[in-house]
């Protein structure tokens, strides 16, 4: 990542009309940007959908990607909110190698420090669900990968601006430091 | 409610009928069409409305498509083009990429297999949306028939206003069947398309009238934006009040009349040496409804290089894409030199820089062999401007060294009279959009100045001028090569011709290096393009004598139908000045 590369989310709220994530997404690749996230999904309003976009590049790129959304008839708005105060999380669903009477409880340790949940067990591995921001979710990865990662899926970042006076209580300072 | 009342005061109509009745309600007087199984009923609905809509077809759909071009060009008004599902719809894919980059308003109509079977690849089944996505500044896939008149409404709307564009509706043959109550007053459920800006803030406007007033050697460069938002009196007024020199994009050719002192013609790749110097050394460069596109820049970081940039467009994404600019605004270029135009002051003295302009034009015309005795392309052009100039007429064009010496060398004075597939630099534009242009202006004088490369591309619509009663005038170039990439061949690959020549593939000319002379013309001519001319029914005559040039122009001119004049010209005479692709200003290339 060069020194002007930045890391920026953007959410866009979206018309929920057939085509728009394939016109939005073929846009985005025939332009040449790179885009590190896309999540979507619905609102609490029917009619549209939110599409959170994590992008790196200089502050050019970030303006392009933009003003190249915004241009999308069916792109109702979109908001940088990087420079805002806002909470960002990633739900990722990962199967470990953990044969019975093998490192399973260690797993577990790890699992419960992360503050995520073991969702499935069979005979030789198990699922694990955790959420949280990247780098938290990442520093998990990290951690697991030595006993064995058979599977993985990650939703991608979604993000939200807070309240100005609510608070997050932090769930995992590890996450943090990582 | 009784059975009756209810059968009067609603309206039951099918798809088809919606569609070309809200075709009617949109002012749209020509459409042009190509008919095809799934595309029957739309078809069978133009002729209900036949005394409302002029349906013309034309001999291929991208030549539909490009006539539509050419109605909506020389008219500011949306061009309607339709045709069936598959291959007819695909035809369309090439001019409305062309739209897209010129930001033509197009409403392009297909239709499209019954939904019931979309999916399962269908005869004549494609996905036409997908397809056009990042071609189309919008598109429709109708899977309902309650939705018709509103995504009719929705697609002129959005293809004429903010920045036009192109906009498809694809129509599957059971909802052009299928039949519904008509509300044509339905509201549009676009939240997200905002098209109208605010006014430009004063306070940006007063910054640009400061760096006009400070500016030593400022110039304006203004294209398709001031054209398309018919912003050429504003822009006028501007250039009246600072005195400021303009220079012209391809695509804002007609903005200035071509005899104003100011006007510096057009810059880039192949424009006027005294254009792109001014440029170079300004102090102030005006940037109006442009976008940077590297054929006006060359190597992009060296453009205007010592220049403050003022940088006036509608799409905000043009704004700091290209070239970065020390005043962006985004704002309707016509309200903001409106605005401007009521308190900026031309700057304190510009002489110094004015008389420099107007020596650099004096020193570096657009010029050519004027000794030759044979008919040079240049020469040509600049006759029938001469000829034409008291007439109402409108000029079309191929792409290739035609187009860059019809831009060069024939004066237009007025907005919307010439037209070029400029972006996309689409060969074949020239007829079809020649038709398109005469069917919005029946009375007018329309000359499509081609070359035999670009006119082979859509030579079957001959026969829609023909067939139509659409007198165009073809002036055709005709030098049995592709010029432009023969002179890339002269200039940069050692003259070596590679698919270049248009005849048989036994000619001398077709393979190898070529030692041919300046003057050189090919040996034999193929195809009979006269005879072509007179078996889809037109006029046609060739001349080679340059004492005959200007009676065989007049013949064309007067000919009350389509006309081909082959004008034999030698194919070694290249388009100059040239600054090579990704180079600057002092790497053009003179003579």
């Amino acid at each position: 990542m060069s020194e002007s590369s930045k890391r920026h989310v953007l959410s866009a709220l979206v018309q929920n009309v057939p085509g728009v994530l394939a016109h939005i997404s073929g846009m985005l690749a025939s332009r040449g940007y790179n885009i590190h996230s896309l999540a979507v999904g619905e609102t609490e309003n029917p009619l549209l959908s939110r599409m959170t976009f994590v992008i790196v590049g200089d502050d050019r790129i970030h303006q392009q990607v933009n003003k190249q959304l915004q241009k999308i008839v069916t792109v109702v708005e979109v908001q940088d909110i990087s420079s805002k105060d806002y909470v960002e999380r990633d739900l990722a669903l990962i199967k470990v190698r953990a044969p019975s009477g093998g490192p399973r409880s260690e797993i577990r340790e790890l699992v419960d420090i992360f503050r995520g949940r073991i969702v499935d067990v069979g005979p030789d591995e198990i699922m694990v669900e955790i959420s949280g921001r990247e780098n938290k979710v990442k520093a998990f990865i990290d951690r697991i990968a030595p006993f064995g990662i058979t599977e993985l899926a990650r939703t991608g970042r979604i993000a939200m601006v807070r309240s100005a006076e609510m608070t997050e209580v932090e769930e995992c300072p590890i996450a943090e430091t990582a | 409610m009784s059975t009756i009342d209810a059968a009067q005061t609603t309206k039951m109509m099918t798809g088809a009928d919606i569609l070309v009745q809200s075709l009617v309600n949109h002012g749209v007087e020509v459409i042009f069409a190509y008919p095809g199984g799934c595309s029957m009923p739309l078809h069978q609905a133009l002729t209900r409305f036949g005394q409302s809509i002029r349906t013309i077809l034309p001999r291929h759909e991208q030549g539909g498509a490009f006539a539509a071009q050419g109605y909506a060009r020389s008219t500011g008004k949306v061009g309607v083009v339709m045709a069936t599902s598959g291959p007819g719809a695909t035809n369309l894919v090439t001019a409305i990429a062309d739209a897209k980059l010129d930001s033509v308003p197009l409403v392009c109509i297909t239709g499209q297999v019954p939904t019931t079977v979309i999916g399962t690849d269908a005869f004549q089944e494609t996905p036409i949306v997908e397809v056009c996505r990042g071609i189309t500044k919008h598109h429709y896939l109708v899977t309902d028939v309650k939705d018709m008149a509103r995504v009719v409404k929705e697609a002129f709307y959005i293809a004429n206003t903010g920045r036009p564009g192109p906009v498809i509706i694809d129509l599957p043959k059971d909802v052009q069947l299928d039949s519904t109550e008509a509300d044509f007053d339905v509201p549009m459920q676009l939240p997200g398309y905002r098209p109208h800006r605010p006014p430009v803030p004063e306070s940006a406007l007063r910054q640009i009238a400061a760096a006009v007033r400070r500016a030593k050697r400022p110039v304006v460069y203004a294209g398709g934006g001031v054209m398309g938002s018919d912003s050429a009196p504003q822009l006028r007024e501007f250039l009246r009040i600072t005195g400021i020199p303009c220079t012209t994009t391809v695509m804002g050719l007609g903005l200035v009349p071509a005899d104003d002192p100011l006007s510096l013609d057009m810059l880039g790749m192949h424009g006027s040496a005294y254009a792109n110097y001014a440029v170079r050394d300004c102090d102030l460069l005006i940037a109006l409804g442009v976008r940077f596109d590297d054929r006006v820049t060359g190597h992009v970081e060296s453009f205007a290089k010592g220049a403050k940039i003022v940088h006036i467009d509608l799409d905000a994404s043009e704004l700091n894409k290209n070239k970065v600019a020390h005043i962006s605004v985004c704002g309707e270029v016509g309200q903001a030199l409106e605005s401007l135009n009521r308190f900026v002051q031309p700057p304190e003295d510009i002489s110094d820089w004015v008389n420099h302009c107007l020596e650099l034009k004096a020193k570096h015309p657009f010029h050519y062999d004027e000794s030759f005795d044979g008919i040079l392309q240049q020469h040509a052009i600049r006759t029938l401007s001469q000829m034409t100039a008291e007439m109402d007429a409108y000029v079309t064009v191929g792409v290739g060294q035609h187009q860059m010496w019809a831009a060069q060398f024939f004066k237009f004075d007025r907005p919307r009279t010439w037209h070029s597939s400029s972006g996309l630099g689409t060969m074949g534009f020239g007829l079809p959009s020649a038709m398109g242009v005469q069917a919005a202006h029946p009375g007018a004088l329309v000359i499509d100045i081609d070359g035999d490369g670009s006119f082979q591309m859509n030579i079957q619509e001959l026969a829609t001028c023909h067939c139509e009663n659409l007198p165009v005038k073809v002036l055709l170039l005709n030098n049995q090569h592709l010029g432009m990439v023969v002179q890339w061949e002269d200039r940069f690959m050692g003259r070596n011709r590679a698919h270049t020549y248009l005849g048989p593939i036994h000619h001398d000319e077709a393979a190898g290096p070529s030692d041919a002379d300046r003057f050189a013309y090919a040996r034999e001519r193929y195809p009979n393009f006269v005879q072509i001319a007179k078996g889809y029914g037109c006029g046609a005559a060739t001349v080679r004598r340059k004492a005959d040039l200007e009676a065989a122009l007049s013949e064309m001119i007067s000919y009350p139908g389509p006309f081909v004049l082959d004008v034999e010209v030698p194919y070694q005479e290249h388009v100059l000045p040239m600054i090579p692709s990704g180079h600057t200003v002092d790497d053009m290339i003179l003579e």
